[in-house]
């Protein structure tokens, strides 16, 4: 039988991994890419909590599932986002888009 | 060891080299390629942990749905990102930095909680869990209105996103 | 295929092209018409078939079939389909009206024509120039451009009057005469680009709105009273006798209150006096829309209406005694309107005008029998009028188009088509569209044995003279006197004599889409009568069986008794249609211009001023109301006076503190004294720089500083 803690620790790493992509890649569509492999890393992390914990409270797939609904939403706006400003600007590195500075 | 244990170690090791590979390719397509396999693995964790409604769910919106969209994107945006030489940023130090703060952080946190090497009871006879799962979202006493207001959220981002990316006239 | 299901189809084929042309098929006009004509033509199909199994039915009384439909406490409200005598030989003349009318419409907007030079769609078409093998440009009649939208509004139409027919409930019922509300809305304003039409399409469907509304409410009340709307369960004995018995409000019984408010509703879609102002405005619309709402289905539909209530109507009542209150007030209703309308008729230039008023007037002679307790004389003549009148507009239309053909043969467009002045001597010029119409106009003047309008119009009277209901009688004589003059009046101006307008003597026969529904019609027009010949008729009485008589008196619990045969209504009913017809020929046969014409009083002229009355009484009231009222007082008055004291208020109160403490205190002391010179200016120069605008360094940032604050919490406050 595999123990919870193995299935912390994976999330925590992919969790880890995905924010060093959202912090360090330049593509704003690649930044994207790492927020979806955080998004998973809390799934796994949820659904991981539902099993070891009380089955009858079904809540952690609920919150699984609300995830879905919410990345789904975030990657439409996102990229949506992106395509406009690439059209506009021309570019979808993260560092050149600061025209809100000071 | 179990097979059990065996397969949760391969798909462990599948979506973690995935993901290394998804923030650290330099071909974008590549890292979209590799977030499927990453989503894969994680549909896998899902089927291990018996949330088989999560795991369909997995494979049909996020692999077949999201990735799709990522894919779409790079593509559209192409041009641009094969100029780009060095797919990191300046701050790519401080950023593995944290990353790895973000890590040891989370397991001295998990691993001193008490449930930490918790093992999970055996499914009861006769269990379904998408049968409990449905009767939950669409149960008053349960969680019928995240439920509504996720569909909400879903039509907004379809407007919201139509909105943006379309070219106005 | 069982009868039922074949009458529960019968509806189904105009609405389904309807939905068919407005989809699909609205760019091209063959499939559009196609479709229109095709779906007229299977309805009228399913319609003969139920009507020859209905004749051919020994002691035939009904066919029905129903569903449940609407749960309603524990038990349900049923719809269906019912056809009984009367639905039987309603449906028959509305299946050959409408399909004729469908034909018909193919020829009046010019189908095959070229497009016009300047047409645009809400306006008639205008005529085109083309140009001839000889290479002379002459103009020709131009296709209407909106061709498949008509033709998709008649397919509604029907389906709306199809339903009406075969409904066995009044909810169903009343869907079908809403229906129809809305397209005869629709097609008054067909030609939405003229103000007129615009204004006479709004006209009707508020006048019979309040017709509408009162009949809503009569359904109500029925339904409450009785617990149902079928009419199988409404008219039987029991239910008559409680409804009779029951006393309602100003001492009517609750049958005779349900029957005056849904006969509010039939004085309203049938144009009755007072709610008649309609009626003559919505000959705006294209003519063979006249024809359909004012022959075959709308107004006919009213009159159907209290023929279908006409138990309820007559509850408590038996064939002799003294009529009820509301009987009374019915057969009062439509013995004036029969005059009163008549008597405008006469002074009528435009010669759908003539018909339009006729038309009420031929409806007040129903509305005037079913008070009288006549129910199937009153039947009788709704079908022959259908059928002449029908056929008279239809002819109308022929005429205007020919008209148009000559107007556009000389060019001259302030002449207009539609006055019986610029006509004459148009039986050379359209044979058919002649004889037809005088086919239909004798029909309508009740010229004796061989037009349908005789038999019905003396059975009318006939019942009136033997029930000894005098004043109807007389109303009624008189108003077919005037009737027969008018009709003559108007053929000898349109088709007599020698043409007065070169647009006249231009004109020219119209194709044979429209001149085969003129044929048709005209038969109906001379021959229906023949299937009513009353049994005690000298000499020819008994020769036909009066089949008409038997078999839609089926439709009632008792079986009227035949009339016994009386002099006076017969010599009544010879000397005033031969007299009217006589005396109108010799009045106009030299009438040249309005000018010579004695009738054309104003009162007449203008409708006994009618709408203006209307108008001071209601319109004006209305409008008053609403912009003076309403929007001057109350909106911009009061509620705007209200809202712009706060507004100036709260404008004061921020200028006061704008002036006293912004200005002086913030801006001067602490904004330019104090921080400028001193501390904010310079910090925010400095502190600005980490404002990179760069969002991962941002986010670096940030969770930096949470690492940090969460290391400090937890080694000064857990650890």
């Amino acid at each position: 039988m595999i123990p919870l803690s193995w299935y912390l620790i994976l999330a925590a790493a992919l969790f880890s991994v995905g924010l060093f992509g959202v912090l360090a890649r330049k593509n704003a569509i690649a930044i994207l890419l790492g927020i979806e492999l955080m998004l998973n890393a809390v799934n796994i992390n949820l659904v991981a909590f539902w099993r070891y914990g009380s089955l009858a409270s079904i809540a952690g797939q609920v919150f699984a599932i609300i995830v879905f609904a919410v990345a789904a939403a975030e990657v439409a706006v996102g990229l949506g986002l992106v395509i406009s400003i690439y059209r506009r600007r021309n570019t979808v590195v993260a560092d050149e888009l600061d025209l809100m500075k000071w | 060891m179990t097979a059990i244990q065996i397969l949760f170690i391969l798909s462990a090791v599948v979506i973690l080299g995935a993901a290394v590979m998804v923030v650290s390719t330099k071909n974008l397509v590549h890292a979209a390629l590799y977030l499927v396999a990453a989503l894969f693995g994680v549909a896998v964790l899902f089927a291990l942990l018996d949330a088989t409604f999560l795991t369909v769910v997995q494979v049909v919106v996020y692999i077949g749905a999201i990735a799709i969209l990522f894919i779409f994107a790079i593509m559209l945006t192409r041009r641009e990102m094969r100029d780009q030489g060095e797919q990191l940023n300046r701050g790519w130090g401080a950023a593995a930095l944290i990353g790895l703060l973000t890590f040891g952080g989370l397991f001295m946190l998990l691993s001193s909680w008490r449930g930490f090497n918790g093992t999970a009871a055996a499914l009861p006879s006769g269990f379904d869990g998408v049968v409990e799962l449905g009767a939950a979202l669409v149960s008053t006493d349960a969680f019928v209105l995240p439920f509504e207001v996720a569909s909400v959220l879903l039509l907004a981002a379809l407007i919201g996103a139509v909105y943006v990316a379309g070219t106005k006239k | 295929m069982a009868t039922e299901t074949l009458i529960w189809l019968i509806p189904l084929p105009p609405v389904l092209a309807f939905f068919l042309i407005v989809l699909f098929t609205n760019r091209s006009k063959a499939l559009s018409h196609t479709l229109g004509v095709g779906a007229a033509f299977l309805s009228w199909l399913g319609s003969m078939v139920v009507f020859y199994k209905a004749v051919t039915t020994e002691h035939f009384s009904g066919f029905a079939s129903s569903i449940p439909w609407l749960p309603v406490g524990d038990t349900w409200f049923r719809i269906g389909i019912s056809i009984d005598p009367l639905g039987a030989a309603v449906l028959f003349f509305v299946a050959w009206t409408i399909f004729m009318i469908f034909l018909y419409s193919v020829g009046y907007q010019n189908f095959g024509q070229p497009k016009g030079d300047h047409d645009r769609a809400g306006l008639p078409p205008h005529g085109a120039t083309v140009t001839d093998e000889h290479g002379h440009k002459h103009m020709v009649l131009s296709v209407e451009p909106m061709y498949s939208r008509f033709f998709a509004f008649l397919g509604l139409f029907a389906f709306g009057m199809y339903t009406l027919v075969v409904s066995d409930n009044l909810l169903t019922l009343f869907v079908g005469w809403e229906i129809m509300g809305l397209c005869s809305y629709l097609l008054i304003g067909f030609w939405y680009g003229k103000p007129s039409a615009r204004a006479a399409a709004i006209k009707a469907f508020m006048t019979t709105r309040i017709g509408d509304v009162f009949m809503l409410l009569g359904i109500a009340f029925l339904y409450q009273a009785t617990g149902t709307l079928t009419f199988s369960e409404i008219f039987t004995e029991e239910t008559l006798h409680v409804l009779a018995t029951t006393p309602a409000f100003f001492g009517l019984s609750a049958a005779g209150a349900i029957a005056i408010l849904l006969f509010v509703g039939t004085i309203g879609k049938s144009a009755q006096w007072p709610l008649h102002v309609w009626l003559p405005d919505a000959m705006e619309g294209p003519t063979p829309v006249s024809a359909m709402i004012h022959a075959a289905t709308m107004v006919s539909a009213g009159v159907y209406a209290v023929l279908r209530m006409f138990p309820l109507l007559t509850a408590g009542w038996h064939e002799g005694a003294a009529l009820l209150p509301a009987m009374n007030l019915v057969a009062f209703i439509g013995a004036f309107t029969a005059l009163f309308s008549a008597t405008i008729a006469v002074a009528q230039n435009d010669i759908k005008r003539v018909l339009a008023y006729s038309t009420i007037s031929q409806l007040g002679f129903m509305i005037a029998a079913l008070g009288i307790g006549a129910y199937i004389a009153a039947a009788f003549h709704l079908i022959t009028h259908a059928f002449f009148k029908g056929l008279l507009f239809l002819g109308s239309g022929s005429v205007i188009h020919g008209m148009e053909h000559g107007v556009l043969h000389t060019g001259d467009h302030h002449v207009d088509p539609q006055d019986m002045f610029n006509m004459g001597g148009l039986r050379k010029k359209m044979p058919i569209t002649f004889w037809t119409f005088l086919i239909g106009g004798f029909a309508l003047s009740g010229f004796p044995i061989i037009t349908a309008g005789f038999w019905s119009k003396d059975e009318i009277l006939a019942d009136a003279w033997a029930n000894g209901h005098l004043t109807v009688f007389i109303t009624l004589a008189v108003a077919a006197f005037l009737t027969a003059f008018y009709t003559m009046r108007q053929i000898t101006l349109t088709f007599l004599g020698e043409p007065r307008t070169k647009e006249a003597e231009h004109a020219q026969e119209t194709p044979w889409t429209m001149t085969v529904p003129l044929v048709v019609l005209a038969v109906f027009a001379a021959a229906y009568g023949w299937v009513g010949i009353p049994e005690h008729f000298p000499v020819l009485g008994g020769i036909l069986p009066n089949w008409f008589h038997e078999f839609v008196g089926g439709s009632l619990l008792e079986h009227p008794e035949a009339l016994e045969f009386s002099w006076a209504p017969l010599l009544t009913s010879l000397s005033v249609a031969l007299g009217g017809l006589g005396l109108g020929y010799l009045v106009y046969r030299n009438v040249k211009s309005p000018a010579e014409d004695k009738l054309q009083i104003p009162a007449l002229k203008n409708k006994w001023y009618f709408d203006e009355i209307y108008d001071f009484l209601f319109v004006k009231p209305s409008y008053w109301f609403a912009e003076t009222f309403t929007y001057q007082w109350m909106d911009k008055g009061v509620i705007d006076g209200i809202l712009h004291f706060f507004g100036k208020a709260a404008a004061w109160i921020g200028d006061t503190l704008r002036k006293y403490i912004d200005a002086w205190f913030i801006n001067d002391i602490v904004a330019d004294k104090l921080s400028h010179q001193w501390t904010v200016h310079p910090a925010a120069r400095a502190v600005r720089k980490v404002q990179t605008g760069r969002i991962q360094q941002y986010m670096l940032t940030s969770i930096g500083v949470l690492f940090v604050v969460g290391v400090l919490v937890y080694y000064f406050f857990m650890a």
